[in-house]
């Protein structure tokens, strides 16, 4: 099981970073939240791995997994989902902006847009 | 706390001009006056001790590990300059007060000049060399604000910025040298270091500290080859000019190399450099001087020579030098700051400082023309004035001193330097004041006011009181200078207008003859000055400020490329190429720790992770299809917590993946539906690799990890669960018990981001972005109702998702649940009947106002946390009690429940507040009209009719 986690997150990793590394603002995000599972998943997995021990305390049992990295990870995931939630707004009012979707083109349109604002302040 | 309190008090008065000004301009030069003149009370209460050879210290520790004290401390030369300043400075504040326009801004005129006043008189007293370096930028800030007091002037912006870069850098060189010269002496005190010249001056450091210090001084003091920017910074009113470009800050280079003349003079490097460069400053200067109409130019062209001149003379490194050249700083200050304020009198009188259009002024404005005449003639170094007894002394040292083996080429140059000095001032007196009175002035001049004069009056009379009698107004205090300048001894300075036929003499009157032939001349001297190659120091600086500029634009187009690919594979190549280091110069091997068998679900969920991350991979452009295998990914991870005993995970997992997934779709509603297809072969494989070496590293670092056991901090969490925090769920209780200050800040990063959200999408709503929402045509709607159905099981479902939500919160701290996972549940159970019934409908039934929820979720928890300290606790501090209700039984009650209710609005609030307002957005955007909801259907035509129609 170890290593299937393992291989998994390497790939979950890469995918992330490649799709990171793309130039247009979906890629992007589709890259940051498969890199927020791996980190997730990772930070998780750094407790061991434990079947059908949940950290709910019971009289009857005595073996538990571990509840801290699971404590980490829980408000990781919420946050993970407001990280998300920004950067698809901060794309989204980007594209709205300017018109475009990349993340490393010039200023043209950005220039444009200050020409309409203007404009738009004149009408 | 006296000594402090003279540099401190000018700082502190700054404030007072600004405030004041409104009661009048009288009463604003008053308030800076009086700064002042408590300042120099101060000083002068300290010069009985000083006289009397008691020190006078004081330091404050400041940051003592890097040696700088806040200490300061007064000798002979701290208070000579300290005097000069301070008297200085409150002549130039009068004549300031009849100088300055109406339609100047004279509270902040004063405000600057004590600024500096402050800063010059820090310099001075300064026990520290770190504290004076600091003060010495201070002087060169507040020159800046001065230079450039007039901004709308250009002339005066670039000459306040060419002082500032000039002086500033020069201030950079100076902090290294003293930085070396605190490591050669080993203490940063100054009192201490000019004891210390023998280790200095032996030590293997010494030429760097030199030069370096040497840069300092000689920018500030306008030396060649930095002596352009003082002609410049003539853009300056006149007060300034006269204030800090002659008598004061310009000088702070040369009380610099007085200050260490014990600790690094009389070294053969200290005498070459020193009296070179000072002798050819004060040749060039001159020289300059002679062929300059603006008034203030000759002045400024003359300071430069004039500081060219003190500069030798400590270069010299006699202690009869020394002595002359504290002689002549007293000597130059009050004749200079005279002849500067009586330029200034002359254009605020005659409206134009060119001297071709001047002449025989002293008929018209006799008191102003006999001072300033006065003063002329003591530049010139005229016999009953102050200006001869120090350049004859000069010319004494001159004639004895020989350079690097040539005798007589100092004596020489001196004289020529000196006949120029004549020259020039002749030029000035016969120019300005002298001659038939013109009918062609811009302006008829006629005195000026008292206040402005008499500072020049005073001045004057000083140059005459010790040109005459200088043993009586200046032997003492010249004396007590000079011992604190050479550090020792030495016999009372009591020069005397007649020493007989000398060299000097002789010298001085080939100086008067050859000053008048060049004055005579000078326009032939003009001719010879046109056929050289003169370097405009001007030019050469604007063209290497260009330069720099541009170098900073190509180094910043490199490095600030605009791209996020390129920071983001930057930082990641660093990461693999120090993860990777470690990784491979260490030893390391798989663990002992068993590993767990593989079964069914988990070589199933691993091939549906692999597959999607494959298909993300390849298939990305279809953006659509990328959300929904991204989910698919999102579920695995949750039935991956499912497997390995982490309940609350997976249920959090699930929500979020929900709400991401409906935030994605909104967001992808307006975003282009498809990313263009990449063709950069190279750029892909460079990507690939550096995503292989990331995923290669983290695999590693799981696999190292996962097999090997360790310790675990959380047995303690275990152990004290149930005890401690009263809850049986050990993740909810470290949540909102064991570390329930990091949750606070967690769910505050939340709200955060939740009103950015907000706000970001708030002000889109106008401006460019707005126009291109409404010019958004989205032809894929199909345009029909909401599903019958799905409205309707949506409206039955809303109030079984609110309790099953509140259930989820109730149970929280035993069983997996809690109010994250609760916060998601309500707040998705609220978002279906968006879905289900559209955002306006749901919008305008909804009694969620998602703002309060954030705001009171986060004020509870703070409230909760806050409650402890009533009893006394430290911030968060959790208790709980159980207690007996009728009827319910047993009951728990914990402070940490409420912690997780704020915890819970949060959540719910800013879920709710992000996709409601990307929802509003969207709703902007122009489109097919979508009827609102099935139950009401006639309604909704008739208002989407009128919208039509509207």
């Amino acid at each position: 099981m170890e290593f299937l986690l393992a291989t998994g997150l390497g790939v979950l990793t890469s995918a992330g970073v490649y799709l990171t590394l793309r130039r247009h603002t979906f890629p992007v995000i589709i890259g940051l939240t498969l890199l927020s599972y791996a980190v997730n998943v990772f930070i998780f997995v750094m407790g061991r791995l434990a079947i059908h021990q949940p950290p709910i305390l019971d009289k009857a049992i005595s073996n538990y997994s571990d509840p801290l990295p699971q404590a980490l990870v829980l408000t990781a995931i919420v946050i993970s989902f407001g990280m998300t939630a920004l950067i698809v707004v901060l794309a989204l009012r980007g594209f709205l902006e300017t018109g475009s979707d990349g993340v490393e083109e010039p200023h043209v349109d950005a220039d444009a847009s200050i020409k309409d604002e203007r404009e738009g302040v004149v009408r | 706390m006296r000594i402090a309190l003279v540099c401190l008090l000018p700082f502190l008065a700054a404030a007072v001009p600004p405030l004041t000004i409104r009661f009048g301009r009288t009463v604003c030069a008053l308030g800076a006056g009086m700064a002042s003149l408590v300042s120099l009370l101060l000083l002068l209460s300290l010069a009985p001790d000083v006289w009397n050879g008691i020190p006078v210290r004081q330091s404050v520790p400041w940051i003592s590990e890097l040696g700088l004290n806040f200490s300061f401390f007064v000798d002979g030369l701290g208070l000579f300059f300290a005097g000069l300043i301070l008297v200085i400075g409150l002549l130039i504040i009068v004549y300031a007060r009849f100088y300055l326009a109406a339609e100047d801004p004279m509270g902040r005129f004063y405000a600057y000049l004590l600024l500096f006043q402050g800063a010059m008189l820090g310099i001075v007293l300064s026990d520290n060399i770190l504290l004076l370096a600091i003060f010495w930028e201070l002087t060169s800030l507040s020159s800046f604000l001065l230079i450039g007091f007039w901004r709308h002037a250009p002339d005066a912006r670039r000459g306040a910025r060419m002082a500032l870069i000039i002086t500033g850098g020069g201030g950079l060189a100076l902090i290294a040298g003293l930085l070396l010269l605190g490591s050669i002496a080993g203490t940063y005190e100054i009192s201490e270091i000019i004891r210390r010249g023998d280790v200095i001056r032996s030590s293997p450091l010494y030429t760097p500290t030199l030069l370096l210090i040497l840069v300092g001084a000689f920018a500030k003091s306008a030396q060649f080859p930095f002596h352009f920017w003082l002609p410049h910074a003539m853009a300056a009113p006149t007060p300034v000019s006269a204030y800090l470009h002659s008598a004061t800050m310009v000088k702070a280079g040369v009380f610099l190399l007085a200050r260490l003349w014990p600790a690094l003079s009389g070294t053969e490097m200290w005498f070459l450099i020193v009296t070179g460069v000072g002798l050819t400053t004060m040749l060039i200067g001159a020289w300059i001087a002679l062929f300059k109409d603006d008034l203030k130019a000759i002045l400024a062209y003359s300071t430069v020579s004039h500081l060219g001149f003190m500069t030798m003379l400590l270069g010299f490194g006699t202690k009869f030098a020394a002595t002359v050249a504290v002689f002549h700083i007293l000597n130059h200050a009050t004749f200079k700051a005279a002849l500067f304020m009586s330029a200034g009198i002359v254009d605020h009188e005659t409206h134009t400082r060119d001297i071709k259009r001047l002449g025989g002024l002293l008929w018209l404005a006799p008191i102003s023309g006999t001072v300033a005449l006065i003063a002329t003639a003591s530049m010139a170094g005229v016999p009953l004035f102050n200006g001869f007894l120090s350049k004859e002394l000069m010319l004494e040292a001159a004639y004895t001193t020989t350079y690097a083996g040539v005798p007589g080429v100092i004596a020489v140059l001196a004289v020529v330097a000196a006949l120029l000095s004549v020259a020039y001032s002749a030029r000035f007196a016969l120019g300005v004041y002298l001659g038939p009175v013109r009918d062609d002035y811009p302006h008829r001049p006629h005195d000026p006011p008292f206040g402005m004069w008499a500072p020049v009056a005073l001045l004057s009379a000083a140059v005459v009181l010790i040109g005459i009698l200088p043993a009586l107004f200046a032997g003492g205090l010249v004396t007590l200078t000079a011992q604190a300048v050479v550090g020792e001894e030495i016999p009372p300075f009591a020069p005397a207008l007649w020493h007989g036929v000398t060299p000097a003499l002789i010298m001085s009157l080939v100086a008067f003859a050859g000053g008048y032939l060049a004055y005579r001349f000078q326009d032939q001297l003009g001719r010879v000055r046109q056929s050289f190659v003169r370097p405009d120091g001007r030019a050469l600086f604007e063209r290497a400020l260009a330069g720099s500029i541009r170098a900073a634009r190509w180094i910043n187009a490199r490095l600030h490329t605009e791209s996020l690919s390129a920071y983001v594979a930057v930082i990641l190549c660093a990461v693999l190429v120090v993860g990777f280091t470690g990784f491979f110069t260490t030893s390391h091997g798989a663990g002992e720790r068993m590993t767990l068998p593989v079964n069914i679900v988990g070589l199933t969920v691993w091939v549906c992770v692999l597959g999607s991350c494959a298909a993300l991979v390849l298939r990305h452009s279809d953006r659509l299809l990328a959300l929904i295998v991204i989910s698919v990914v999102g579920l695995a991870v949750c039935m991956m917590f499912v497997q390995f005993s982490a309940p609350d995970l997976a249920m959090t997992q699930i929500s979020v993946e929900i709400v991401t997934t409906i935030l994605l779709l909104l967001a992808l509603n307006l975003l282009p539906r498809h990313t263009p297809v990449e063709t950069n072969g190279a750029r892909q494989a460079r990507d690939g690799v550096i995503a292989l070496g990331c995923g290669f590293g983290v695999a590693m670092l799981a696999w190292f990890g996962m097999t090997r056991d360790v310790p675990s901090i959380s047995t303690y969490h275990l152990a004290e669960s149930k005890l401690q925090g009263g809850g049986t769920n050990v993740v909810n209780v470290i949540l909102v018990d064991f570390r329930s200050f990091d949750t606070f800040g967690e769910i505050i990063v939340l709200c955060v981001a939740a009103l950015a959200i907000y706000a970001l999408l708030d002000s889109a709503l106008t401006g460019a972005a707005a126009r291109r929402l409404a010019g958004m045509r989205q032809g894929q709607e199909s345009g029909d109702a909401h599903s019958f159905l799905f409205v309707v099981a949506s409206r039955v479902i809303f109030p079984l998702a609110l309790v099953v939500g509140v259930y989820i919160f109730l149970r929280g701290h035993n069983q997996p649940g809690g109010g994250f996972i609760a916060g998601l549940v309500v707040a998705i159970s609220l978002l279906m009947q968006a879905i289900a019934s559209g955002y306006r409908w749901t919008a305008r039934r909804s009694r969620v106002n998602a703002h309060v929820f954030l705001g009171s979720g986060v004020l509870i928890t703070a409230a909760t946390g806050a409650a402890s300290f009533v009893f006394g606790r430290p911030f968060l501090t959790s208790s709980f009690g159980y207690f007996q209700i009728p009827l319910i039984g047993e009951v728990e009650l914990a402070s940490a429940a409420m912690f997780d209710l704020g915890v819970f609005l949060t959540v719910v609030g800013a879920v709710i507040l992000a996709i409601a307002q990307i929802a509003r957005v969207e709703a902007r955007a122009e489109r097919m009209p979508v009827p609102e909801g099935p139950l009401n259907e006639s309604d909704a035509i008739a208002t989407t009719a009128l919208q039509r129609g509207g």
